[in-house]
């Protein structure tokens, strides 16, 4: 059979070839035809919004960022727009960190697709430092920047090595712990929010020594916290060296840092403080629906998660305290690339979003906490209190916390490596029953994996 | 062959003039140059449009599926070749065949592999047996039969995110109505999602409830086109019910058949949202136990940003592909065979 066809095909190989020829000739028309027309349409839209400009003689700023960062909410843009009338300003959000980040990194390198200013994740901001620092302009010399009204380990954060800096901090957070005064009650201890903080201060092994006493007088199916992945993250957030020394070195294996909070993670685990769940997971909103946990390490921003989650029925019931020891989770910063269209635009206009008068603004409208050292100051942010946490008053509280946060050195693959800890070595203890060495084996063997190149 | 047409081609151009040319000799020139000429031309053109309109009608998918198929897939072959980094993407180092290499010592694949293999024969075998029996079901005369055929469909028109986050919640460990409805028979609960097998049975329950339903109706317009009379014969020779379906449904339907375990395997070697959103972690669980190859390309190119070792993923998940596609050509013409 095969034989036969192969004659055929040799004896029809002429028309074979004149055929793909045609087809491909007529490909290529098509394919013309088709990139013709993408021409026009592009010719058109540029002409429809150069028209726009000239009409209104405006320069159209872009602000590329993930999620929601308020700034439109409280009226920022319309605020700035309304200051200097040339400038128009135009939001391109994509809801997921996860899915932003990879598309910044494309349009990083391709040099196009980038908006005049794009918001970075601190998880990602040492890693743009390191690898793609030449892409972004440095903004510690941006004119009306000023380092000292940034909290000083803000301003290292996205600092490169020498000493340029690709962003500007927006928010920060610093973390508290989130208690449920009811559940406290019932087990005995203190609700007073100055009390509870004095119960653990310094030390995150008072905190489940608080643990070991709640749970021996828990109420039935609640625990002392929601995950041991929260707690792992409240406690190594707090050290100067986690996952890289200074020089730059992968030392996650053998810091103190990581050890001792792995340390606290497991003897939670073991202590069955923890509810066994995971972070912004359907049962973790369900768990503060129906109040199951006692504590949850909090950042302000989670504030409002927290309050959405739990409801009516959690109101009155929760309050803030501070954490054992100062540590930040999360936060962002403004960047503008060097590719940027508008780039002396887009640097005043990033100055001026992140000035502490605005960052104060946006905390009031939006809760973000600023990383501005003198917004802190400011009344709208250090009079601040929560309504649904009893009036705890947040603005001194995380404000506190905030100044004395340590300079955490950070490294490229800081997200993997707590993502690994907490979702592939803690869950493996906590939630399928495995022993502290196989979950921490588990960890590491997939962190070598992607450190590996 | 050339001259005569240009010259066709000549008169052809002059002849419209013609008319207007008021002279009679202009038009009989022109006449003359038509009855010689056309009739070749137009049949050159039938034959012309007759050959070639079939190609530039397909074109338009050929192109697209050059520039987003074919384009993609050798790209990403050669990118599999190479050490690429998400963080740049047009800088590759030469890494010859070290992806696929470290492909067959990587614990991470094999169990990705072994998870998308047991996955996919959970969720399709019960869903194609499945599909079979509701076809030869709703293929009785049934009041409102438009109505069951139409619910039968509504699952696959869900999306996978919102059918998989109500799954998640009915699979959930402390307030799941699964493990209520298993308290209240007095069976203890299940945490459905860290077990290998709880997690995989909850996975391929999503993928059963999105897909029984357009298998049904496949077979069930194959089913329709099975001759009446063969049955008729069947139940005169004393043939019953059941022997109908065995002797009779199934053997027509064998193509039919063949064809929905192809586009099912094909499926299941592709799994992704299902076990990303039932999860909510490209992870697939603690310990990777519903991290199908899908995920783990995912988890490999756009969270450990190691482009060119998910590039290598993806060829292999081609590959496997192309191997089941063969498996099922062989087995396909075994079956033609037999008869």
């Amino acid at each position: 059979m095969r034989t036969d066809r192969t004659t055929t095909s040799a004896q029809r190989l002429g028309t074979r070839t004149r055929t793909t020829r045609l087809a491909a000739a007529g490909l290529a028309a098509v394919l013309g035809a088709g990139l013709l027309g993408a021409c026009a349409d592009d010719g058109s839209s540029d002409s429809a919004s150069s028209g726009d400009g000239s009409g209104g003689d405006k320069t159209t700023v872009s602000v590329g960022v993930f999620g929601v960062f308020g700034y439109k909410q409280a009226g920022l843009y319309d605020e700035y727009e309304k200051l200097n009338p040339g400038i128009r300003i135009k939001e391109n959000s994509t809801e997921r960190s996860e899915d932003y980040y990879p598309a910044l990194l494309n349009h990083l390198t391709a040099g196009s697709g980038l908006s005049d200013i794009q918001a970075i994740e601190v998880d990602n901001v040492n890693e743009l430092a390191t690898e793609q620092a030449d892409k972004f302009t440095d903004l510690g010399k941006a004119n009306g920047v000023s380092k000292d009204d940034f909290l000083k380990w803000k301003w290292d954060q996205a600092k490169t090595e020498d000493g340029k800096v690709i962003g500007l901090g927006t928010d920060i957070g610093p973390m508290g712990v989130c208690y449920r005064k009811d559940l406290f009650e019932k087990a005995g201890l203190p609700t007073e929010r100055d009390e509870v903080g004095k119960l653990w201060a310094g030390d995150w092994d008072k905190y489940l020594d608080v643990g070991e006493k709640f749970m021996a007088k828990a109420p039935e199916d609640t625990h002392f916290m929601d995950s041991a992945a929260g707690l792992y993250n409240g406690a190594v957030s707090g050290y100067r060296i986690k996952n890289y020394s200074r020089s730059g070195e992968l030392v996650y294996k053998k810091s103190r840092a990581v050890q001792d909070s792995w340390d606290l993670a497991m003897r939670a685990i073991d202590g069955k403080m923890t509810g066994k769940l995971k972070q912004y997971d359907t049962a973790w909103d369900q768990a503060y629906a129906n109040g199951t946990f006692a504590s949850v390490v909090c950042p302000p921003w989670m504030l409002g998660y927290i309050k959405e989650k739990s409801g009516s029925r959690g109101a009155d019931k929760w309050d803030v305290a501070p954490a054992p020891k100062p540590a930040n989770w999360g936060g962002s910063f403004l960047g503008v690339p060097e590719q940027a269209k508008n780039k002396d635009e887009a640097i005043k206009l990033a100055t001026w979003l992140t000035a502490p008068e605005q960052q104060a603004k946006l905390f009031k409208k939006q809760a973000s906490f600023p990383s501005a050292a003198k917004a802190l100051d400011m009344p709208e942010v250090k009079n601040a209190k929560h309504e649904y946490f009893d009036n705890a008053p947040i603005g001194e509280i995380f404000a506190k916390a905030a100044k004395g946060i340590p300079t955490t050195v950070l490294g490229p693959k800081d997200a993997v490596i707590k993502q690994n800890i907490s979702e592939v070595g803690i869950l493996q203890v906590e939630q399928q029953g495995k022993t502290p060495e196989q979950g921490w084996s588990a960890a590491t063997k997939k962190i070598d994996d992607v450190v590996e190149d | 062959m050339a001259p005569p047409d240009t010259r066709v081609r000549d008169r052809d151009r002059a002849s419209p003039e013609g008319p207007r040319g008021n002279g009679p000799t202009d038009g009989g020139n022109a006449g003359a140059g038509r009855r010689g000429g056309s009739p070749g031309r137009v049949s050159r053109l039938h034959r012309w449009d007759a050959k070639w309109s079939p190609y530039a009608f397909i074109a338009p998918f050929f192109l697209f599926f050059a520039v987003f198929g074919l384009f993609p897939l050798l790209y990403t072959g050669w990118a599999s070749l190479h050490s690429v980094s998400l963080h740049n993407p047009t800088q590759m180092e030469w890494a010859g065949w070290h992806n696929y290499s470290r492909l067959l010592e990587d614990e991470f694949f094999w169990n990705a592999l072994r998870n998308t293999f047991t996955i996919g024969v959970l969720s399709t075998v019960p869903q194609l047996l499945m599909a079979l029996g509701l076809a030869h079901l709703l293929n009785y005369r049934l009041r409102g039969s438009t109505f069951f055929r139409v619910a039968m469909l509504t699952p696959y028109a869900t999306s996978v995110a919102a059918a998989t986050l109500v799954f998640a919640m009915l699979f959930g460990r402390d307030y799941g109505m699964i493990n209520w409805v298993l308290e209240l028979v007095g069976i203890d609960h299940v945490d459905w999602e860290n077990g290998t097998w709880t997690s995989q049975i909850a996975v391929s329950s999503i993928v059963i409830w999105r897909w029984t339903g357009y298998n049904t109706l496949i077979y069930l317009a194959a089913m329709q086109a099975i001759p009446g009379d063969l049955y008729e014969s069947a139940a005169l020779d004393g043939a019953s019910r059941w022997q109908q379906f065995r002797h009779v449904t199934i053997p027509a339907l064998k193509p039919t058949i063949l064809f929905t375990i192809i586009v099912s395997t094909i499926g299941a070697t592709q799994l992704f949202g299902e076990p990303l959103l039932f999860g909510g972690s490209q992870t697939g669980g603690g310990s990777h136990q519903f991290q199908t190859l899908g995920l783990y390309l995912y988890e490999q190119g756009w969270f450990n940003f190691h482009l060119g070792r998910a590039s290598a993923i993806a060829w292999a998940m081609f590959l496997i592909l192309i191997l089941i596609g063969l498996i099922n050509w062989l087995i396909g013409r075994r079956l033609q065979k037999s008869h």
